[in-house]
């Protein structure tokens, strides 16, 4: 054996017995899948980005998650690109939207552990034609929110349908100028909630079958209050569905049967909307009193009271006829009798006598129902009841209009 | 004879150089293929093995993660420091990493799956033992020129090296309880932007960054070196700059370091003089408590608890700041703290309970339910964990407890 021979020999054995420690990781290379595709567009995308999502059904066992500003989403249609968590192992929603300028559209999120689509912090977002459905009907396990911008900006939510959410369909929490249209909103405990938000115009929607259609409210220890929302030109009809929500959620207490209900929220409009069958109430204005929360539980600046609301032109039929819960049904009961229907509009009853001037609440700050033939009922919340009326002729009166949304940068246009 | 003996004293002595500590490599941008491209750590001959410059570290209380232990380490360029903050995490200079190691001691025998719940081995000089344990997965965190990137990385099959996975990856683990239960798990490594989802800690610049690396929760006992405080030790080290003040008796302790060769990172720290000194930094700087450290209150315990699972989110400006829920340490008892708390949007989260806390009622209270659970879309937190931690539960259980008072 020659010297050179003997040193290659040498070199070659030495390489092989490293080698073997150190072998590359030919067993840790991740399973080509649609999940690690997908997820790996959604690391990489660029602004500018249009991710086409391709017809089919795919599963996934994790969250998706997007951070980068300016992608868009594009299925092939809410019935064509189906996205599954049915195997979901982890994280608390489908898609977690955590960055600007998004537009998801035309597909589907079914069957999320948590929430289908949120979206935190976010300006100029777009979700259209998405549907997000709990498959398995109204369950208290679904997840709580279908589509869910949060803390966002300039948000357009259009031609959606939600179906099953155990919390709210279609939720838009602590936001700001916010056009939510043509959605449909099925089966779910709210069908459309507007929480904590300024600004935010509700219209051409169809709430059926949820626990109650279209809910406007306040909660505290929050950023910001809400004010300023109109919800006109719906079709709120037969949301009759038995409460299935969470005990201790801000909607577990919304009776079965109800319309349209206001909480706490300021300078909430309602008009020229069809609600009608809501076997408790076609409009519920209520303040925080009425609810499960608890007085030790407040941030002390919160505002419990509704105030400026102001209801007119809508057509209310077919209310009130079977209320949910024994107070109410002992209330319809004693005033109208077992054949009788509570009146088309329900209020608590509670005032904020620190506002009131000369022992009335300014014009503003008023409850003013102006609807054809519509009653209000106060039904005393504040003496536990004692003594229900109607006041009607009392809120006859009118608030000054809220302007138009108008969605900035380009958004919806 | 003579030639074969020969032969394997060369291949061992060319093994020994592979595997023997190099010097930290930063990669100033992309995702390198493999941990060992970081020349942090090797995994050879039976021990994981801390290159020269690699300074490990531990928290007070740390992030429950599924009872994986932790192996955390800081990388520093040469002559440089992070720059000391109260109460946010340290300002570290560009080219520091940042790794936690996350490994399980196994149940013995041939690996299948099988994990265990502590104890956490000793780290002598640098050194974890291999035997018995197995690694999971590595993260780092980078500090690049225009911020701090996570990168995951998860060990392979033959435990030599950690491969790069972006996307993160679920791995079914079967946990074996102190008291002998079994329970199998999917323990979930985070994909890139879910790192995010915790180290984003301000969701609104977005911009990622350390956690533990805070100055309440490193005012401990060094683990790695005896009888100093950590922060003084890193003070000492020169591995922080701009502290309240320096540590007494610094001129005391030996300038001479303990081993190691040459690196163009942070020496090792010069080991302490005879007499230690006082560990003078719980005084000094915000401290956090030792969640089992039962001669502290139980407040101090809880809260301590909280503010390390919880608060990257649970602050005035991190995503949970929708909740109204802020359990930074600071933060009085009252409803922003929890007490007597409505969710906002919990959903089923509320397991059909009414606030947050419901003072000396633990069974009505969400956080323990929160706790508890294992269902991806009510368990807290939202991500890092598949399994209960039950001794965290029963501390915070214990907590509620012992309060006084009721929700209005």
């Amino acid at each position: 054996m020659s010297r050179a021979i003997r040193t290659t020999l040498l070199s070659i054995l030495a390489l092989a017995a490293c080698g073997k420690k150190e072998a590359p990781a030919t067993g840790a290379t991740p399973p080509a899948s649609y999940q690690d595709e997908l997820m790996t567009m959604l690391l990489d995308a660029k602004p500018g980005d249009v991710i086409e999502l391709p017809e089919g059904k795919f599963s996934f066992d994790r969250s998706l998650s997007l951070a980068v500003d300016g992608v868009t989403l594009r299925g092939k249609g809410l019935d064509k690109t189906v996205l599954s968590f049915k195997d979901q192992v982890a994280g608390a929603e489908g898609l977690i939207v955590t960055a600007n300028d998004f537009t998801a559209e035309d597909f589907a999120i079914e069957d999320t552990k948590g929430d289908g689509l949120k979206v935190n912090e976010g300006k100029n977002i777009v979700i259209r034609r998405v549907r997000v459905e709990w498959t398995g009907g109204p369950k208290t396990e679904n997840g709580a929110y279908g589509l869910y911008p949060v803390q966002s900006e300039n948000v357009l939510l259009e031609g959606n349908v939600v179906i099953g959410a155990s919390d709210a369909g279609l939720y838009v929490g602590q936001s700001k100028n916010v056009i939510v249209r043509n959605n449909r909103a099925e089966k779910n405990v709210a069908g459309i909630e507007i929480e904590n938000t300024f600004d935010a115009d509700v219209y051409d929607n169809v709430a059926t079958g949820n626990t109650g259609g279209i809910l406007v409210f306040n909660m505290p220890n929050l950023k910001q209050p809400g004010a300023r929302t109109r919800v006109f030109h719906n079709e709120v009809v037969d949301n009759n569905t038995k409460n299935f929500g969470a005990p201790g959620t801000a909607v577990a207490g919304i009776p079965a049967g109800s319309g349209v209900v206001v909480n706490a929220n300021d300078q909430v409009e309602i008009f020229d909307n069809d609600i009608k069958g809501n076997k408790t109430a076609n409009i519920i204005i209520a303040s925080v009193f009425s609810t499960d929360l608890s007085k030790d539980g407040m941030s002390a600046d919160f505002d419990p009271y509704p105030e400026g609301v102001y209801i007119y032109g809508n057509r209310l039929a077919d209310g009130g006829k079977n209320p949910d819960g024994l107070e109410l049904q002992a209330l319809k009961l004693a005033m109208f009798g077992p054949t009788g229907a509570l009146p088309d509009v329900l209020w608590d009853g509670y005032v904020d006598d620190k506002k009131k001037i000369d022992g009335a609440l300014p014009g503003p700050l008023r409850i003013c129902v102006k609807n054809d033939g519509a009653e209000i009922l106060n039904y005393d919340g504040p003496n536990g009841n004692k003594a229900p009326r109607l006041v009607t002729a009392d809120h006859d009166c009118e608030i000054e209009k809220l302007p138009a949304v108008a969605l900035a940068n380009g958004v919806g246009g | 004879m003579r030639f074969a003996a020969a032969l394997a004293a060369l291949l061992i002595a060319a093994c020994a150089r592979d595997v023997a500590p190099a010097a930290p490599m930063f990669h100033a941008e992309g995702y390198p293929a493999k941990l060992s491209d970081w020349r942090l750590m090797t995994a050879a001959n039976g021990a994981l093995t801390l290159s020269t410059g690699v300074n490990p570290y531990d928290l007070a209380t740390p992030l429950f993660t599924d009872y994986a232990l932790k192996l955390r380490t800081v990388t520093m360029p040469k002559g440089e420091a992070a720059v000391y903050r109260s109460d946010e995490a340290f300002d570290f200079p560009v080219g520091t990493i940042v790794s936690k190691t996350f490994y399980y001691p196994t149940t013995g025998g041939e690996w299948a799956s099988d994990v265990a719940v502590g104890p956490e081995p000793t780290l002598a000089k640098g050194v974890l033992p291999l035997v018995g344990v197995r690694l999971v997965e590595t993260r780092l965190l980078v500090r690049r020129a225009d911020g701090w990137v996570a990168i995951p990385y998860v060990w392979n099959d033959e435990q030599t090296d950690a491969v790069l996975h972006r996307t993160g990856a679920t791995k079914t683990l079967t946990l074996h309880r102190p008291d002998g239960r079994a329970e199998p798990f999917a323990y979930v490594v985070p994909n890139q932007n879910q790192c995010a989802g915790c180290h984003a800690t301000n969701n609104t610049t977005r911009k990622l960054s350390p956690i533990g690396l805070k100055a309440r929760h490193l005012n401990k006992p060094s683990t790695f070196e005896a009888g100093v405080n950590q922060l003084d030790h890193w003070i000492l080290s020169a591995m922080l700059a701009g502290a309240p003040s320096a540590p007494p008796l610094a001129g005391e302790l030996s300038a001479q370091r303990t081993e190691g060769g040459p690196s163009d990172y942070v020496s090792p720290p010069p080991s302490p003089a005879a007499t230690p000194p006082p560990q003078a930094g719980e005084e000094k700087f915000p401290r956090n408590a030792s969640w089992t450290d039962e001669s502290e209150t139980l407040d101090a315990r809880a809260r301590a608890y909280l503010d390390a699972n919880c608060s990257h989110c649970h602050s005035d400006v991190g995503p949970a700041d929708t909740s109204g829920l802020d359990l930074r340490p600071h933060v009085p008892f009252g409803p922003s703290y929890g007490a007597c708390k409505s969710p906002i949007a919990s959903g089923g989260g509320s397991g059909g309970r009414l606030y947050d806390i419901v003072p000396g009622k633990p069974e009505e209270s969400i956080f323990v339910y929160r706790m508890e659970t294992t269902k991806p879309g009510h368990m807290m937190p939202e991500l890092g964990r598949s399994t209960s931690h039950e001794e965290g539960v029963a501390l915070i259980a214990e907590w509620i407890a012992a309060m006084e008072g009721e929700c209005g």
